[in-house]
């Protein structure tokens, strides 16, 4: 299978004052197209801003990250803006859903700045919101939702515009232990239609049943991890 | 980016978020109309307090005899100064800055009669030259007394707008009251109907050869001149016998040269008379167009004053945009921070603020402006009674003035909204997620 992620040697260092802090100091990982990583680790240990950099939500301050065959570090900020809206799907742990918006505009928007016409855009969201499980809630907002609703939604809005990668930061860490199996159930399936799945937890049977677990510990990958 | 996606993300939002959008343009409308209503009023305020001053002429000064403080080549002090009608000539052929000159005399307590309406007036007998000086204006289809009457002595009076309406109208009131210094009082009876006619003055027949024309009339020195029965200065004295004027007003041919004509007068009546021409008692004289300059300065304090609470205004209402901008950061920037990680570009998202900013500011504004216009407008067709209302004058709108306050309160709001969006759509999408 052809490599999909690429990082080499990739660092991240925050700076606030006078104190800078490393919290990637030189991770070198590979994934394939179509694998179900778990990345696991202590916190503070770089899952997050790995996470980040891989989404292309944040760029690494050193080291090389290769996106499908791109050098993320060349790109201009609205390229890794289209990037984020045509090739990557974010889950994450607080949703981050626009409160005023229902169910259906959440799903919507990143097909908005794809520029999809309005009625394949219906066609399409609704497609989503029935397979996530909540055709019914279309007009909901998210204040009207509970967690696992409001990350199914989230889940839906990540898959909008047929993204290779899904990329989710703790999906479950907020939910309840059924609705977390549903949302597992979730990414299951579309590993099955084959995306590129990669998964922050700290829950190791979520682990478990993915193809591949990457430890993280102290912004090193821990060689000493047992890879599944 | 394109327009259609910048459109359908702006319709959407905006749809979403009417209480913050209804309360900002309520804040920039309010501040709007608030300041172009206040300055509004303080125009229309100096507009009417200058055609009030106005009223009793412009550029000219009231000369009077006086008496003499200083003794002079061998004459005591004392001594009273008074006018004969050829001083007026004297004056003129000696001070070439005079534009115009007119002697005028005052009788009160006269009785006009109308055949059975008898009132008892004030008399003057002027020169035709009042008309230009003191604005004694006549209505259409009447006239002013002019050179002719002086020549022949014709017995010909010009009425004053009031006279005129309680011999000939149905307004039979006595005295006067604010209002009728400052209102367009509206006479019962017309200009054509009166002109011909005749009243007896003092039992003598006259023939009436004009009515003034209402004016705003702030400032006397003989009585409100819709009051007054003006006749030619020789007939006056023809039928009087008055030997001495009462006083004698000038006017120069420019504002500027009024001190110096006023020496001018003090040496060549100081000649005539023998005074020092540095006794300045033993002539009096009131510069009008000086009066003016002082209310127009007082005036000027009034409407800087009025700028002041203006700009204070202002700020509070720019601080009430900024505020509402500003409290809605946390939101905004979170959404910034969304729609930034599931790939919006920064320009989209810079162009949604800065539309939401201009589309505000133009509603609120023009709806502002809108509404100040329609307030004054309508103030200005109510007839109102009030003298305080009245003496304020018809509030006068600045377009001017109203774009500016739009423009300064809309920069506010986008300074406020504009530059936290344009930061949060600077730093990556995971800073503004973190947004706390």
């Amino acid at each position: 299978m052809s490599c999909i992620i690429d990082m080499k040697q990739v660092r991240k260092a925050y700076t606030t004052g006078k104190v800078t802090f490393e919290a990637l100091r030189g991770i070198d990982y590979t994934a394939d197209k179509g694998e179900f990583v778990a990345i696991v680790g202590p916190s503070g240990s770089g899952k997050s801003t790995m996470m980040n950099i891989i989404g292309c939500l944040d760029t690494p301050t050193g080291g090389e990250y290769i996106l499908d065959g791109q050098k993320v570090n060349q790109l201009s900020a609205n390229d890794l803006a289209d990037i984020r809206n045509r090739k990557i799907g974010f889950v994450f742990q607080a949703f981050n859903l626009l409160p005023y918006a229902t169910a259906f505009e959440n799903v919507e928007i990143p097909l908005l700045f794809a520029r999809v016409t309005a009625r394949k855009r219906r066609e399409r969201v609704m497609e989503l919101l029935s397979r996530v499980g909540l055709a019914d809630k279309v007009a909901n907002r998210p204040t009207e939702m509970s967690g696992g609703e409001m990350q199914r939604v989230a889940i839906a809005r990540a898959l909008a515009n047929e993204p290779e990668i899904i990329l989710a930061d703790e999906p479950t860490g907020n939910l309840d232990t059924k609705s977390g199996a549903e949302i597992v159930k979730l990414f299951h399936e579309m590993w099955q239609t084959g995306k590129t799945i990669i998964i922050i937890t700290h829950d190791m049977n979520i682990a478990r049943q993915t193809s591949r677990i990457l430890k993280l510990k102290d912004g090193l990958v821990d060689t000493n991890g047992n890879g599944a | 980016m394109q327009w259609s996606t910048i459109y359908a993300v702006f319709v959407r939002d905006f749809r979403k978020q009417k209480k913050r959008i209804t309360l900002t343009i309520i804040a920039l409308c309010w501040g709007t109309i608030s300041i172009m209503l206040l300055l509004g009023f303080g125009e229309g305020l100096h507009r009417q307090l200058t055609i009030n001053s106005k009223g009793m002429g412009e550029g000219i000064a009231v000369l009077w005899g006086g008496q003499t403080t200083i003794p002079y080549k061998g004459l005591g002090k004392g001594r009273p100064i008074m006018f004969v009608p050829e001083d007026v000539d004297y004056l003129k052929s000696r001070i070439p800055e005079l534009q115009e000159i007119g002697g005028e005399y005052h009788r009160w307590g006269v009785s006009v009669k109308n055949g059975t309406r008898v009132v008892s007036e004030h008399i003057n007998g002027v020169s035709p030259n009042y008309e230009l000086m003191r604005n004694h204006i006549p209505r259409a289809g009447g006239r002013m007394i002019n050179e002719l009457d002086m020549k022949l002595k014709r017995r010909v009076v010009f009425l004053g707008d009031r006279l005129m309406d309680r011999l000939f109208g149905s307004d039979t009131t006595q005295g006067m009251d604010l209002s009728d210094f400052f209102s367009d009082r509206v006479s019962t009876v017309k200009a054509e109907e009166v002109i011909g006619k005749e009243v007896l003055i003092n039992g003598v027949p006259f023939t009436v050869v004009g009515v003034a024309a209402h004016k705003m009339q702030m400032n006397s020195y003989s009585g409100m001149d819709q009051d007054k029965a003006t006749i030619p200065a020789t007939t006056f004295k023809a039928i009087f016998g008055d030997p001495w004027l009462d006083n004698i007003v000038y006017m120069p041919r420019d504002v500027k040269q009024m001190k110096e004509v006023e020496r001018k007068v003090f040496e060549a009546l100081g000649a005539k008379y023998k005074f020092d021409s540095k006794d300045d008692r033993a002539l009096q004289i009131w510069d009008v167009a000086e009066s003016q300059r002082e209310m127009n300065n007082m005036l000027l304090g009034i409407k800087i004053f009025l700028g002041i609470i203006g700009g204070l205004t202002l700020l509070i209402a720019s601080v009430g945009v900024a505020n509402i901008m500003y409290v809605s950061i946390k939101e905004r920037t979170r959404e910034i921070g969304i729609k930034m990680a599931v790939g919006a570009r920064r320009s989209l998202i810079l162009s949604q603020f800065l539309l939401e900013a201009i589309l505000i500011t133009f509603v609120g504004g023009f709806l502002g402006m809108g509404i100040s216009i329609t307030a004054t407008e309508i103030f200005k067709r109510i007839d109102i009674k009030s003298d305080v209302l009245t003496f304020m004058g018809r509030p006068t709108i600045s377009i001017e003035i109203g774009l500016i306050v739009v423009g300064i309160l809309g920069i506010m709001g986008l300074l406020a909204g504009f530059f936290p969006a344009l930061k949060a759509s600077t730093v990556s999408p995971v800073q503004s997620l973190r947004y706390e």
